[in-house]
């Protein structure tokens, strides 16, 4: 039995470990690919190990920009996308908490047809309704801000629906206790229904950040200065070049770049989860 | 501090459905009612009119001789334990108790004294600091009754507040719920659908059945006098036996071929009138054979309870049981001769099912 279990779990192991070197691997010849020269990339013998350009490709990349695809330097697009992926994520959560709220808790006419009107907008993404989305938009002079660029995707059903799901768990007893200790429904909304829904608060942040962080289509149409373009398009320009050669190793910088927040923010929100969890559990 | 009066309540749903039909009583001041009946009786949702957590139909609740319909719960002055306590999951025991005073606006010395002297009546000091999730359910329990006495409200509600709890916590937490109340002084309304708590708690019994009031008394009188059929089977365990039988006669009753004297029946009845006769199994004793009086019971089985056994068989043709002392008689099946003290016989109306007594 015992020799079973050992064999069975080796090949747990070998099959995991096959699993991560397919995942890994891409991002390591990225990694590796932004440490040697344009030279070494194009005559196609990339070595699998990191070359001696790290620190000037990283710094070109930063600080001062491509040659002539994105001209900018990738830090400012950077900061864009993290504006624009912070406001979606914070949008959402802020109005979907709010529109949850209402329709689980208050009693309003029209309240189930108000639900299905945002439960009908999950068939309606950014992609379908572009051009009166762009329409809408540019008549508010909000091309080139980032106004523009997160107001369109902040609206979403996926966070109300999620929000609508965790609250109706909130036991009817906790809203009647709070009502005979005298919290009205803002504090009730503040000191009860928040504290309760902080893992899934956390969670909404996680998918609708990386969700933000991720835009292409909708940062291309409405951003035309160079100052406004968000990292996402910036690797794109940094790839497709009709005139010139490809710096690859600029553009695999960029994407390790752009592959670092998500990261981050799915490192420091685990914590909380677990945070979350461990607390309940208790 | 306050007493409780309800004039004429009703609860009328928007679907039509009448789940309270106009009840009236009044709780006195420092008095213990327990409102008892099955489940969807109306028993919760009269509670809850009073907690001002349902709306009023029609009727008057008042508090304290103030009307309290258009008042929200807050404002009632009453604290309420729930079924499942309620409890904030994500506020430490300290919090929980604090909470509803903290958004009254009480100073947070008041607040601190207040909490420390519920703790320590209810001996939960230890456990100020833990989320409601580390605590064990009479813990919880403790912590709930906590949350309603820092209130020092006019009037406790208690919703089946024992009936997450197992056997024994519940019989321990009954006697402390009652010491409480009776230090304390505060007038309290107690629903239950356990008969037990229900007398051993109340010194105002409510009986309720379909949404209406089927007696109000002390318990013992509601026991010793049950004012209908339902409350006659509802309040007692074993339930008491009802029979079906006939009048022979002033203050004689027969069952079949028996005979039966009942001294707590209205003499102008009519003969041959048919009649429900109830008897507790408790009341019954065992006779000699042929004893004046006795009644033939053929015992089919035994039940051991320890202190008592129920005989259960046929009486006259009909299941009945009966309780005796464990020593009383050799426990085994067969013909045995009973009696039953004529006080304690009831008669009942066959269609309405009301106590047909001598008023």
């Amino acid at each position: 039995m015992v020799e079973d279990r050992r064999l069975g779990d080796a090949i747990a192991y070998i099959i995991l470990s096959i699993g991560v070197v397919i995942v890994a691997f891409p991002v390591w010849l990225t990694f590796v690919a932004s440490t040697w020269d344009a030279a070494t990339i194009i005559n196609g013998k990339l070595p699998l190990y990191p070359g001696p350009y790290l620190l000037e490709n990283y710094n070109r990349v930063l600080f001062i920009g491509t040659s002539g695809t994105t001209r900018e330097p990738v830090l400012g697009m950077m900061l864009n996308s993290f504006i624009m992926a912070m406001a979606i994520a914070l949008g959402k959560i802020f109005i979907s908490v709010l529109s949850a709220y209402a329709i689980v808790y208050y009693r309003f006419p029209f309240r189930m047809a108000a639900f299905w009107i945002i439960f009908i907008t999950l068939m309606l993404p950014v992609e379908v309704r572009i051009f009166p989305t762009f329409k809408i938009v540019s008549d508010l002079r909000m091309l080139d801000t980032y106004q523009g660029l997160a107001l369109p995707l902040i609206a979403s059903a996926t966070g109300t629906l999620l929000f609508r799901q965790f609250f109706m768990t909130i036991p009817d007893e906790l809203l009647e206790a709070s009502r005979i200790d005298a919290a009205g429904p803002f504090r009730f909304f503040k000191d009860t229904v928040i504290p309760l829904s902080i893992t899934t608060i956390a969670a909404l942040f996680v998918i609708q950040f990386i969700y933000g962080w991720n835009q292409y289509l909708w940062p291309l149409l409405v951003t035309t200065k160079d100052s406004m373009q968000t990292i996402v398009i910036a690797i794109k320009k940094m790839i497709v070049t009709s005139d010139a050669l490809t710096e690859w190793q600029l553009a695999m910088a960029t994407a390790m770049l752009a592959m670092l927040p998500p990261v981050f923010v799915v490192i420091a929100m685990q914590r909380l989860f677990v945070k979350g969890l461990v607390e309940t559990e208790k | 501090m306050a007493q409780v009066t309800l004039t004429n309540v009703k609860k009328i749903y928007a679907g039509g459905v009448e789940a309270v039909k106009g009840v009236s009583f009044d709780i006195p001041d420092g008095g213990f009612c327990v409102l008892v009946g099955p489940s969807g009786c109306g028993k919760s949702t009269l509670l809850r009119m009073v907690a001002g957590l349902e709306t009023i139909s029609a009727g008057e609740v008042s508090i304290g001789n103030r009307v309290v319909n258009q008042i929200g719960p807050a404002e009632r002055d009453i604290a309420m334990v729930f079924q499942n306590y309620a409890l904030y999951p994500h506020m430490s025991v300290y919090d929980n108790m604090a909470y509803g005073l903290r958004n009254l606006g009480t100073p947070k010395d008041e607040i601190d004294k207040r909490v420390k002297e519920a703790a320590r009546i209810l001996a939960i000091e230890a456990l100020l600091d833990r989320r409601p999730k580390q605590l064990s359910g009479g813990q919880r329990q403790r912590v709930a009754m906590g949350r309603a006495i820092v209130r020092k409200p006019q009037v406790f509600l208690f919703d089946e507040p024992l009936s997450n709890l197992d056997a024994k916590l519940r019989v321990q937490m009954r006697v402390e719920i009652k010491k409480l109340q009776r230090s304390l002084g505060v007038t309290a309304i107690y629903v239950t659908h356990d008969q037990v708590e229900a007398m051993t708690l109340s010194d105002k019994l409510v009986v309720m059945n379909g949404g209406q009031v089927e007696q109000i008394g002390l318990p013992a009188e509601v026991y010793k006098k049950p004012a209908s059929k339902f409350v006659a089977t509802f309040i007692g365990s074993p339930p008491m036996n009802i029979l079906p039988g006939t009048i022979d006669g002033p203050g004689i009753v027969a069952l079949g071929d028996a005979i039966l004297e009942a001294r707590d029946v209205r003499q102008d009845l009519p003969a041959q009138s048919p009649v429900e006769v109830g008897l507790r199994p408790e009341d019954v004793e065992i006779a000699s054979e042929g004893a004046a009086g006795s009644l033939p019971f053929d015992v089919e089985f035994i039940e051991e309870l320890g202190a008592t056994q129920l005989f259960h068989g046929q009486l006259a043709g009909l299941p009945f049981v009966m309780q005796a002392a464990t020593d009383e008689i050799s426990a085994h099946p067969g013909r045995i001769w009973i009696t039953v003290d004529p006080d304690r016989v009831h008669v009942f109306d066959v269609k309405t099912g009301a106590r047909l007594g001598r008023g």
